[in-house]
Parts: C-alpha cells; structure tokens; sequence
C-alpha cells in the first residue's frame, strides 16, 4: 500500500480537526462500551460482584472520567448530525465550518447542564 | 412471414465491474441511520442513570434489576448494545484499514476486533435475558423493593 502523499489541500483547519476528534472520540467511547458490557454483565454473577465494581465508578477519579466521556459522546453525536446534514444537505458542504462552531456550542450548552448536576451527585455530601 | 434478426451493429457496452458488493455503500448509510437512533437511545439512557435522582450514586444491583424487570428498558438495552457495537465496530474497522498498511497486522486487528465483537454481544444479549432480578441466595438488603414486598 503505498503511503499517503505529503500535502493535500483539505489539510488543517475545522474539516480536519472535526474529523480528528470524531474519530478519536468514536475509539473512547467505543472501548468503554467494551468495559461497560463486561462490568454490567456482573448482575449475572452476585448482587455483591456488581456493586463492588459499580461502587468504583462512583469514586472522584472515575467520576470526572465520567465526565470526559459523556464530553466525548455529546460532541460525537452532535457531530454525527454536522456530517450527515453535510452528505444529505445541499447546502451542508458550504456551511460545515458554521456547523462545526454550532456542534462545539452545543456540546458546551449540554456539558454545562449535565456538569454541575454530576459533580453534585459525585462529590456532594450526604451519603 | 419469416423475420429476419438482425445482428447489432457492435457489441453493447458492457461496464466493467470493478467491485465485487455494495459493502461498503450499506456500511456507510448504516452508521448515518444507526448514528440518529443512537442518539435517542444514548441520551434517555445518560439522562435516565446520571441526571435523575443521584445520578451516578443510585446505581446498584437493585436499580438495575429494577430497570430491567420491565421489557420496555430490555428492549431499550438490547437495541442499544446491538446498534452501538456494530456502528463502533465498524467505525473501528474503517480505522484498521486506514492506518494499519501491512495486510497481516489488518487480518490481525481485524480479527480481534471481531472477536471482542462477538463475545461482547453474545454475552450482554444473554446477560439482559436470562438476568433475574430477585436471586434466591442474595441478601433481601442487596435486592429491588419488589422482590421482598
């Protein structure tokens, strides 16, 4: 296979780093879904197996993981749209560098409404 | 009256066919239909877990078997861990075949990734239908208020 040549014109710039980020949010998101399967699959072996792995994702650490990756789903989907509308829409193509500033604020606006509320759930008292 | 077949003027043109399926077309359009019902699916299942309630910190064995002693949320699950692996899976694939240019280190990657498919799904679609919710040798404090009331 021969190698991809040095310079293309697309490089750099909104069409690009979406692209980078897409893909790299998509392997995140999906080798959690691996670890999620496995770790729910637990219910099948003890009440007790399950809430002992599940009380680790409820620690500080694994929480602001948590964090990260629903970042990483809600700017993934919402890219998704960005692509399809820039496949099936006439006019996606002209404005995906438009569509990709309305993806980051909106994936700012949900992180923003689902943030302080987990935070709370994680680090808040009463427990 | 007997008619007589003309022969055509040359042969018509044939177009050469140079690939073997519409593959990788079907793969394309999945991950575009796939992608919108996971948005659905994804989002009520974050909201449902990490946004009502204690989020996070209500999760445990009774809330799970609280969940799936109804097939609404079975179903919701199944469709979710079907749909999710194989649009993962194949989003996957497409980057084995981008960036790994030796065709045995793609045959190697490839077949893990099918792999950890399969036992993935066969394992989670079991797990969702032979779960029980009240198992008979656990601790009732361990179990969803229905099974003891």
């Amino acid at each position: 296979m021969p190698s991809a040549p040095a310079g293309t014109l697309y490089r750099g710039h909104e069409g690009m780093w979406s692209w980078v980020a897409h893909r790299v949010t998509g392997v995140l998101i999906f080798f959690f879904l691996l670890v999620h399967v496995l770790d729910t699959a637990l219910v099948r072996v003890s009440p007790e197996a399950y809430n002992a792995v599940i009380g680790t994702y409820q620690t500080p650490i694994m929480g602001l993981g948590e964090a990260g990756l629903v970042a990483a789903i809600v700017y993934h989907a919402f890219n998704g749209i960005r692509i399809i509308l820039v496949d099936f829409w006439t006019k996606g193509p002209k404005y995906q560098r438009v569509m990709l500033w309305v993806v980051v604020g909106g994936t700012v606006v949900t992180m923003a409404g689902f943030l302080p509320r987990h935070l709370m759930n994680v680090f808040g008292g009463g427990h | 009256m007997a008619t007589t077949a003309l022969a055509a003027p040359r042969s018509p043109y044939a177009r050469q066919k140079i690939t073997r399926s519409n593959f990788e077309l079907y793969s394309w359009m999945f991950m575009r239909v796939s992608g919108v019902i996971l948005i659905a699916l994804i989002f009520a299942h974050l909201f449902v877990n990490l946004m009502v309630g204690e989020g996070v910190k209500a999760i445990d064995f009774g809330f799970v078997a609280g969940k799936w002693a109804s097939p609404f949320w079975q179903i919701w699950d199944l469709l979710m861990l079907w749909l999710a692996m194989i649009h993962g899976t194949n989003g996957v694939r497409t980057i084995i075949n981008d960036y790994a240019e030796r065709d045995g280190t793609r045959l190697v990657l490839k077949l893990l990734l099918y792999v950890a498919f399969t036992i993935v799904v066969v394992l989670g679609t079991l797990v969702i239908f032979t779960f029980d919710p009240c198992p008979a040798d656990a601790p009732a404090e361990l179990l969803a208020s229905f099974c003891t009331a």
